[in-house]
């Protein structure tokens, strides 16, 4: 069944800046998966494959929200499934913490969001990125980050 | 100024026999500094320079930092004397495999709180007498009970505030950072060789001091001590533009303790929450 995205090819409309970064073994499978399937989703994702959800650190965030980023996703295997066995379980204490760290600073906790996504979940894929590409359009453009990079900082 | 006569005195005599006897190469301890508004550290390697040390109410630092110094280290084995405070940061460098527990005697001061008035820290304080320290000196102290929110007050004042508030707040703070990095020097679990700010290839933390980089630095450190920290506060002391870094410090370690019933430097045998895991944790948030 072939799926339309519900996103506008419109370009004079905002297009929203999401980094995922998909573990080798289960949500970048699935996102493979939804695209052999022909499940559509929003183009706004730019996917970076990492070889478990537990590599990766803090500052890959921090980073991309310096580059421009809207929002970001880190995405791994279900609890019980890690190919490394206990990584996703480590990246689950680092990664809240991490989120409870930028609301305690200020930073919208709703620019990162955390998943559970299998290699056989591509249609759980393609309705996730639907689902955050229409809440990061309703947040708009990541203003507190965008003035931190020009220099204007003022809150 | 007040001297603890009884701990001062005790503690020349323990470091005098310690050398002597050649159990340690040399004492680190507090010195009586006339022109300093604290009792800066000095480090006794002759038994009849011993009646350098003292131990009044200004003993601020926390002589732990030294314990990773490779300068330090190859001067021999050491005697050090530590608050209780102080030797819940031993107990983290034990627990990190730094050094191993033989290689250092440690000389426990019972203390009833530095500063006039206290601070934060020896307010909330529950380690006043150390234990499990080689030679204690000096009388024990009472031990008044801290319940968990006035430990946390710092961090909760800022919690209590809207998003918005907080990012008005941390913005102000952060702008005011000139990226001197005495929050790291002074730390005694910020012991990288190399730290990921003097990285350049990736450049993971800009170096200038502006909010871009300001935000990162501050970011990294807190993380990097999150369930490590002691929350002795001496990366707060040290900062020459007065940023509440002891705060954020207090928010992780309050994370730490509701989320996983974890207090750092109580132990040097527990692991620390980040090097772990339960299969049961807490999952809120995760789509």
């Amino acid at each position: 069944m072939i799926q339309e995205a519900d996103i506008s090819t419109d370009t004079s409309e905002w297009q929203p800046r999401i980094v995922a970064f998909l573990c080798n073994w289960c949500s970048y499978a699935g996102a493979d998966l939804a695209g052999m399937s022909r499940f559509a989703y929003p183009a706004a994702i730019k996917i970076v494959r990492v070889p478990c959800s537990g590599r990766v650190d803090p500052m890959f965030i921090i980073k991309s929200f310096e580059q421009g980023a809207d929002l970001v996703l880190i995405s791994g295997c279900h609890p019980g499934d890690c190919h490394y066995t206990s990584g996703n379980y480590h990246a689950r204490r680092k990664l809240l913490a991490f989120r409870e760290l930028m609301s305690f600073l200020g930073i919208d906790p709703r620019r990162f969001k955390i998943s559970w996504v299998s290699a056989a979940e591509g249609a759980k894929w393609s309705s996730l990125v639907k689902e955050i590409t229409a809440e990061v359009k309703a947040l708009g453009p990541f203003e507190t980050y965008a003035n931190i990079l020009t220099g204007d900082a003022r809150p | 100024m007040t001297v603890n006569a009884t701990a001062t005195e005790q503690l020349q005599r323990a470091a005098a026999d310690l050398l002597s006897e050649g159990k340690v190469d040399l004492v680190i301890g507090y010195g009586r500094d006339q022109a300093s508004q604290f009792s800066s550290p000095v480090f006794v390697r002759k038994p009849e320079d011993a009646e350098a040390l003292v131990f009044d109410d200004r003993c601020f630092g926390n002589l732990a930092v030294y314990l990773s110094k490779d300068t330090v280290r190859r001067m021999g084995k050491i005697g050090m004397v530590v608050k209780g405070c102080d030797l819940r940061a031993v107990n983290v460098l034990l627990r990190e495999h730094v050094m191993k527990r033989e290689d250092i005697v440690l000389i426990g001061v019972p203390c009833s709180g530095q500063g006039e008035p206290l601070l934060h820290k020896c307010s909330v304080c529950e380690q006043r007498n150390p234990e499990g320290c080689d030679i204690v000196a000096g009388d024990p102290v009472e031990q008044p009970e801290i319940k968990a929110e006035q430990r946390y007050a710092d961090a909760a004042t800022i919690d209590a505030k809207s998003i918005e508030e907080r990012w008005a707040f941390w913005h102000g703070q952060l702008s005011k950072c000139i990226r001197c990095y005495a929050c790291r020097n002074v730390c005694p679990l910020c012991y990288c060789k190399r730290c990921i700010t003097e990285k350049t290839v990736p450049q993971w933390i800009e170096t200038s001091a502006h909010l871009r980089g300001n935000v990162a630095w501050n970011v990294a450190r807190a993380f990097h001590l999150t369930g490590r920290c002691v929350n002795c506060g001496e990366c707060e002391r040290a900062c020459p533009m007065d940023i509440p870094l002891g705060a954020i410090n207090q928010k992780m370690a309050q994370l730490m303790h509701e989320s996983y019933d974890f207090q750092s430097g109580l132990s040097s045998e527990e692991k620390a929450p980040f090097t772990t895991f339960n299969v049961d944790d807490p999952e809120t948030g995760i789509l």
